[in-house]
């Protein structure tokens, strides 16, 4: 076992104790079906079932030779990993392009103290190439790789790992800086109180999926009937006994109950234990999950803003949730898998303080802080187009509906639902451009929109690299364009959407000051 | 009151590229037609579909076909302009939706030119500019391979130029 790196330029393998992970990971993936032939027995199966059985052996001895051939190694300018069976593939990230250091490590991992290692660059991210994943090396080895990496020295390492364990008893939020006697800065930690945001992130939606998956998967699979289960019959004799209006009553209310726990324990789960702190090497760090922890290290120099989203139903209680704008992270992927998250749904006042502390030059001027400062709106040519697209869209639905009932015989029940619905989009059209605005903010460019998923960004003027403006032909009608401000960091282009053509371009000239001015005339317009 | 608004960028592509979207156009309608007629050939007793019904077929991707290789390549033509300063690349782009594109060249990263083999027919080269931005390339089509070059040794001697990794 090797429990010391060090730097030199030998070959390594990942941790030996893959070899029983892969094969677990495999069964478990496999257990609906494996389930099913325990219950069913293999008497009224077949074929079927011998061939998931061997479908699941295969992926065991594949899952295995991965860690035959993945070697990887560490020499003063490169880190390279080496895998492949048949075609052979060495990936090569130059240390110094390392961006963010990714620590994962599920259940199982951590049941055998591993940890998988993703190590993000900024270049070609969407294509996955700078990407470098190490599956799984033993924690302490991971957490050592981390530091090493973004720090570049292997000082330090002590507090990082401690870190990464997450001590119950430490410092309040945000002391000021220079007070802790670490290296480290705690700028936020989870609250008990946070978990009240639970149930309105929704993520319990996608439980609700796999457990469906589950169920489906055991019956088709398992060859399972579920109508002769006993307690599932007598639910149903129970649920067709009741009245309509009853029964879609019942089902909307399990439904939300459901939902609702399954999303309160999912956030607890993958937001249990969060703590965001500021190393002296300039790095930030985030670390979260009772069960699968997570720990992410962004180099604060390449951090180029952040991004404030409020989902509807978090906005109703005054929630938000703070993310990473960076280069080496992809842009967040709904509430958990984001690896760019800053704060996870807690009070809007939280997550407007942690903005603050963690853009650097907000800090400085906190009366104008890019994720409080007033908006420039959008005025009335964006929101007659806000209420058009709604409305066009809402009519196009309708319209449909109404051929389907006219000729297909759909319900008529379809058409008229829509139809009542008419009022809500306008409540929605309207919503949509109270979002829409823009400014531009001690060195910020800062856009919002969106109603039902809205978002605020902020963007560092100097990450910006170039703009596009783009017009379709309604847009050219109404004087309006939209505004990508193009970026290595996040999501690389953040729109300001329907802004009038001349603001647009003022935003843009003054944004990046110099670039746009050959090409720029004053035209006297009256419109 | 004052209003800012841009100009067109200062070059348009070269003439020939004109003759080059038309063809290119007119290759793909030609696949489409031919898999027409050699429908109408299979199903000559009118089994599927009668006659008639083919030969409308034809008529109608015919008279589209001609319309879309005689009007795209001109209109193209019209809004497709580049412009490359000492400072920034910019174009524009686009019918329905136009498009501006401004990047500046210090923070350039890859200046490509690609010939594919129509293009070569044609004497023709594109040039895509990409930034650090996986939302920003820039791309010119329809340049003579001249100016291509020329542009492409510019770009690529500024960019070098300059420090820093350009995100």
């Amino acid at each position: 076992m090797i429990d010391v790196i060090e730097t030199t330029s030998a070959w390594r393998r990942l941790s030996p104790r893959m070899l029983v992970i892969h094969p677990f990971q495999e069964v478990v993936r496999a257990a609906p079906a494996l389930l099913g032939l325990l219950v069913a027995g293999s008497s009224s199966g077949g074929q079927g079932h011998l061939w998931s059985v061997a479908g699941v052996a295969l992926m065991v001895v594949l899952g295995m030779l991965r860690w035959f051939t993945t070697t990887y190694r560490i020499t003063p300018e490169h880190v390279q990993v080496r895998r492949g069976l048949l075609t052979r593939k060495v990936v090569t990230v130059p240390r110094d392009r390392v961006r963010t250091v990714d620590v994962t490590s599920h259940v199982l991992h951590r049941v055998l103290g591993l940890a998988r290692v993703e190590v993000g660059t900024g270049t070609s991210e969407r294509r996955h190439e700078g990407r470098l994943k190490l599956d799984a090396l033993t924690a302490a080895e991971a957490a050592r790789l981390r530091v090493e990496l973004l720090h570049r020295s292997p000082v330090a390492a002590v507090a990082t790992v401690a870190a990464a364990t997450a001590s119950p008893t430490a410092s309040p939020v945000a002391p000021p800086a220079g007070s802790t006697p670490a290296a480290e800065t705690e700028l936020a930690r989870m609250r008990p109180e946070w978990v009240r945001f639970g149930p309105f992130t929704m993520s319990g939606l996608v439980t609700v999926g796999v457990v469906a998956g589950f169920v489906s998967r055991l019956v088709s699979e398992g060859n399972v009937d579920l109508g002769r289960v006993g307690p599932v019959q007598e639910t149903w004799r129970w649920f067709s006994a009741l009245s309509l209006p009853l029964e879609i009553a019942t089902v909307v209310l399990v439904l939300v109950v459901f939902v609702s726990v399954a999303s309160t324990l999912g956030y607890v789960l993958a937001f249990g234990n969060f703590r965001l702190t500021r190393h002296a090497e300039g790095t930030l760090h985030v670390t979260r999950g009772l069960l699968t922890t997570r720990a992410t290290t962004i180099e604060e120099r390449r951090l180029r803003g952040v991004e404030v989203s409020e989902p509807l139903l978090l906005r109703a209680v005054r929630g938000a949730r703070l993310s990473a704008v960076t280069t080496g992270l992809r842009a967040a992927q709904g509430s958990q898998r984001g690896g760019s998250l800053l704060l996870p749904p807690a009070p809007r006042a939280d997550a407007v303080s942690v903005a603050r502390l963690v853009l650097p030059r907000a800090s400085a001027a906190p009366q104008a802080s890019p994720v409080t400062a007033d908006l420039t709106a959008h005025g009335p040519a964006a929101l007659r187009r806000r209420f058009t697209r709604a409305y066009g869209v809402h009519a196009l639905v309708l319209a449909a509906l109404l051929a389907l009932w006219w000729w297909a015989g759909l319900p008529s029940w379809t058409w008229l639902t829509a139809a009542a619905l008419l009022p809500l989009t306008a409540l929605l059209a309207a919503d949509r451009y109270r979002s829409l605005g823009h400014a531009l903010t001690s060195g910020y460019l800062v856009t919002r929109w969106g109603s039902l998923a809205r978002r605020r960004v902020a963007v560092e003027c100097d990450g910006v690299i170039g703009w596009n403006i783009e017009r379709s032909f309604f847009q050219r009608r109404a004087r309006l364009a939209t505004l990508t401000a193009t970026t290595a960091a996040g999501k690389q282009g953040y729109q300001v959407r329907d802004v009038d053509l001349a603001e647009a371009l003022r935003l843009a000239a003054a944004g990046t000051p110099g670039l746009l001015d050959p090409f720029l005339v004053e035209a006297q317009h009256v419109s | 009151m004052d209003t800012p608004s841009l100009r067109p960028p200062q070059h348009r592509v070269s003439r020939t590229a004109v003759w080059y979207w038309a063809a290119r156009a007119a290759l793909g309608w030609l696949v489409l037609l031919a898999a027409q007629v050699v429908w109408l050939v299979a199903d000559r007793d009118g089994s599927a579909l009668p006659v008639t019904v083919h030969v409308a077929g034809l008529v109608v991707t015919a008279v589209v076909a001609v319309a879309h290789v005689t009007v795209m390549p001109q209109w193209r033509y019209r809004v497709h302009r580049w412009e490359a300063t000492s400072g920034a690349v910019f174009t524009q782009s686009g019918w329905f939706k136009q498009e501006w594109r401004i990047a500046p060249v210090s923070r350039i990263q890859t200046v490509d030119s690609e010939r594919g083999p129509l293009e070569q027919i044609f004497r023709l080269a594109n040039v895509t500019v990409t930034t650090a931005s996986a939302a920003g390339p820039i791309k010119v089509s329809g340049l003579d391979r001249d100016t291509a070059q020329r542009l492409v040794a510019e770009l690529t001697a500024t960019a070098q130029a300059t420090a820093g990794d350009a995100t």
